[in-house]
């Protein structure tokens, strides 16, 4: 969805210049929340102000929104089928591959040395087979990142 | 009441969900979950409705979720509260971020969340795994004392094609989720 976002704004619509795009989506993909809507509004604040963020956002939202309440509503109208729930099964299973490639080359981008591995497991592990809540999850990398950085510091220093 | 908790979930994700949609999944999952929305079997359709789906994962289950519950009032609360985080803190806390970047604290949190986020996608995996792959959870003893027959064989086969198709081929992920879903009709219903 991306690379269609700064297609749209930078090449087309010339709202924003290249390299405040880039900044744009890097501070969005830094930042919690759903990407897409980070990105809308940034790009509807810089350009029309807070309406125009709000333009942005509900533009960004509206497809989901609409195409979803479509599909349930079909599905509920076609009922149990043992076709749809076969194809269901077989798209979850898909899925499911799909979804760990995308762990596993994210791992291969972040996690280089031993501390990164530690919190990707750890994470994983006490997520998927403690039920721990990623809330948690996410706090605990925060403060162990930044007490891992300030050690790092600290060494370097000496 | 139900409006409330929806908003609250939701705005709750959108405010610690880090990394993207699906890193999101399983605070999404465990959400729904500890709030007696919906199964995970119930919310594990909603998944594999977003591969076939353009447009965020988290607005999609958002809108899911806060229809399956309270109809369309209760899908655009629910939306509404996804959205709303990320609306703030890109007009706030953006900013902020830009100016503090470079410090050793903020290089620090990205440095720690970032690897947990590739942590959470796998075990998105798992937990979508879990509703299509096994007729049992994964971490448990029945399952480790007797693992083989806790595969449905049909659909680990197609887990593993599908892996295979984009590790090694680079196959598009909706070719993928849509040749899968077809031949699943025939041969897993």
């Amino acid at each position: 969805m991306l690379p269609f976002i700064q297609k749209m704004v930078v090449d087309q619509k010339k709202w924003l210049e290249e390299d405040e795009m880039v900044d744009c989506i890097a501070i969005a993909q830094s930042l919690p929340g759903v990407l897409a809507i980070n990105t809308a509004t940034y790009v509807g604040n810089r350009k029309a102000g807070l309406s125009g963020a709000v333009a942005a956002t509900l533009g960004v939202i509206l497809p989901s929104f609409i195409v979803i309440i479509i599909l349930v509503l079909l599905l509920r109208s076609l009922g149990t089928s043992s076709y749809v729930e076969g194809a269901f099964i077989a798209i979850k299973a898909a899925a499911s591959g799909l979804i760990l490639y995308s762990a596993i080359r994210l791992g291969s981008m972040v996690v280089k040395g031993w501390f990164p591995w530690v919190l990707a497991i750890g994470s994983f592990v006490a997520v998927a087979a403690f039920n721990v809540s990623a809330i948690w999850a996410i706090v605990v990398g925060a403060i162990l990142g930044v007490l891992y950085a300030v050690v790092r510091q600290r060494k370097g220093a000496l | 009441m139900t409006y409330f908790t929806m908003f609250y979930l939701f705005f709750r994700i959108g405010l610690v969900g880090f990394g993207g949609g699906l890193a999101m999944l399983p605070l999404i999952f465990q959400g729904v979950q500890d709030f007696g929305l919906m199964s995970r079997q119930e919310f594990s359709d909603l998944v594999a409705l977003s591969q076939i789906t353009p447009g965020p994962v988290a607005v999609n289950a958002a809108t899911y979720v806060g229809f399956h519950q309270a109809g369309l009032a209760g899908a655009a609360v629910a939306t509404f509260g996804i959205a709303l985080p990320s609306f703030i803190i890109m007009l706030v806390v953006a900013r902020l971020v830009k100016r503090y970047q470079h410090t050793l604290g903020v290089k620090g949190v990205f440095a720690g969340i970032r690897p947990v986020t590739a942590g959470l996608i796998a075990a998105a995996a798992l937990m979508l795994a879990e509703t299509a792959l096994f007729n049992r959870p994964v971490f448990t003893q029945s399952f480790f004392l007797d693992p083989v027959t806790a595969i449905n064989v049909i659909p680990a086969i197609i887990f593993g094609i599908s892996f295979l198709l984009i590790y090694k081929l680079k196959m598009s992920p909706t070719l993928i989720i849509l040749g899968m879903g077809v031949i699943g009709a025939f041969i897993c219903g």
